[in-house]
């Protein structure tokens, strides 16, 4: 890839960090700044641009799919829209999709479970919910939680009865997948606000339930 | 484009091992399934991968697939499933 | 990936850094100004040799792909980002120096 670049240093500053060759950490940090630089002094971006498009994900979070599972717990006309265009419905309620993906909603039953993954690389619906954890883009993940999908439950404490189906999607391509949870029991007459706060990241991804 | 299978068609995924980006699972290759959905029609990520247009758009499906059909010893009852997003040129009907 | 042997998936996750949320935000906004495509970046992480892939973290993966496939559509040049690296090297704050 990158060739490292050797240079000679005038003299030692005792305050400065000696940047290491063999640090690529602090190699591909640098390599952030160049690019990022050099498209700035090319007009082919703008600081702004750069900020605006960081805070702009920093606001996306599983707030935003709590939002579209609170809804479908509550609204059954609004749950048929979800399933039947995730992206569409997402929408309707304020949150901002993305073109190409489009966004598909399952939903996990007493006789289905779902759980998602993304083998190839570690495609995620950021839209709904943010920029993925570690472990999801780890290769633990995406090695097993297509072939011993009910191992990996286990080891985020979800324990399936054999009744229960385990669906897995692996996003390939185009589309993104949300898990739309069961709504936990004891929460008959919540409103809509108190139960977003109870849907986690985890069981929109299908590795927990609530 | 039409669609060349419906919803519920019996395919299997070619096998084979083309060079560049691909974004058919190896897991998945020469398995069958079933047509859960039809995505609609994207540009092929193949083509997209050298910066090329990736046109005609290619029709996207998602395919389901028994777990025990896809992994030797798969640990979970029958009915377990996996669905994967597959482009209509790596899938043929099943005969 | 998938199928292949691996052990427990280990819980963990981290706080992105800023220099990594810059990192997805180039991502975005170069692709979406049709400097690249995603398509081109995930093809250009796969071409990482085997242990580039274990030793970089995910950033880490992704700034190189991206700054690959820039010099590959010859929007930078290799040259501009050598010039460009020495440069930062040679700033009093190392590293962490890079104009906001």
């Amino acid at each position: 890839m990158m060739d490292n670049i050797t240079h000679t240093h005038d003299g030692p500053d005792p305050h400065a960090p000696r940047p290491d060759h063999d640090d690529t950490v602090t190699h591909h940090r640098m390599l952030e700044i160049a690019v990022r630089e050099l498209l700035v002094e090319k007009g082919i971006l703008t600081a702004d641009e750069i900020r605006e498009a960081v805070e702009r994900m920093d606001k996306r979070g599983p707030h935003l799919g709590a939002r579209a599972v609170a809804r479908a717990w509550v609204d059954p006309a609004f749950k048929a829209r979800l399933l039947k265009d995730g992206s569409a419905a997402c929408e309707e309620i304020g949150i901002q999709m993305d073109q190409p993906t489009q966004l598909i909603v399952v939903e996990n039953t007493p006789t289905e479970h779902n759980l998602v993954v993304c083998t190839l690389c570690s495609c995620y619906p950021r839209m709904v919910l943010g920029i993925p954890p570690d472990w999801y883009k780890s290769r633990a993940y995406r090695s097993r939680a297509v072939s011993e999908p009910r191992a990996v439950l286990a080891e985020f404490g979800t324990h399936l009865p054999d009744y229960t189906t385990v669906r897995v999607h692996d996003s390939t391509a185009d589309m993104r997948y949300l898990v739309l949870p069961m709504r936990p029991a004891g929460t008959e007459g919540f409103d809509e606000q108190r139960l977003a706060a109870l849907v986690t990241r985890d069981a929109m991804v299908g590795v927990t339930t609530l | 484009m039409t669609p060349r299978f419906s919803v519920g068609a019996p395919v299997v995924v070619s096998r084979g091992n083309p060079p560049g980006h691909v974004r058919t699972p190896y897991y998945i290759r020469g398995k069958s399934g079933v047509v859960e959905r039809v995505c609609g029609e994207f540009r092929n990520p193949e083509e997209l991968a050298y910066g090329r247009s990736g046109e005609p758009k290619q029709v996207l499906y998602r395919v389901r697939f028994p777990q025990k059909h896809v992994w030797p010893g798969y640990q979970g009852p029958d009915g377990d499933t996996i669905d994967v997003e597959l482009y209509e040129h790596w899938l043929e009907p099943l005969q | 990936m998938g199928g292949l042997q691996a052990g427990p998936v280990e819980r963990v996750e981290h706080d992105y850094q800023l220099w990594e949320k810059r990192v997805d935000a180039l991502m975005v906004l170069l692709s979406r100004k049709k400097r690249f495509t995603v398509d081109e970046l995930r093809k250009g992480i796969e071409a990482l040799p085997g242990d580039a892939y274990d030793r970089l973290t995910y950033y880490e993966r992704w700034i190189s792909s991206i700054a690959s496939a820039l010099v590959h559509r010859g929007t930078i040049s290799i040259e501009e980002l050598r010039t460009k690296l020495a440069d930062i090297e040679t700033r009093p704050d190392g590293p962490k120096a890079g104009k906001p």
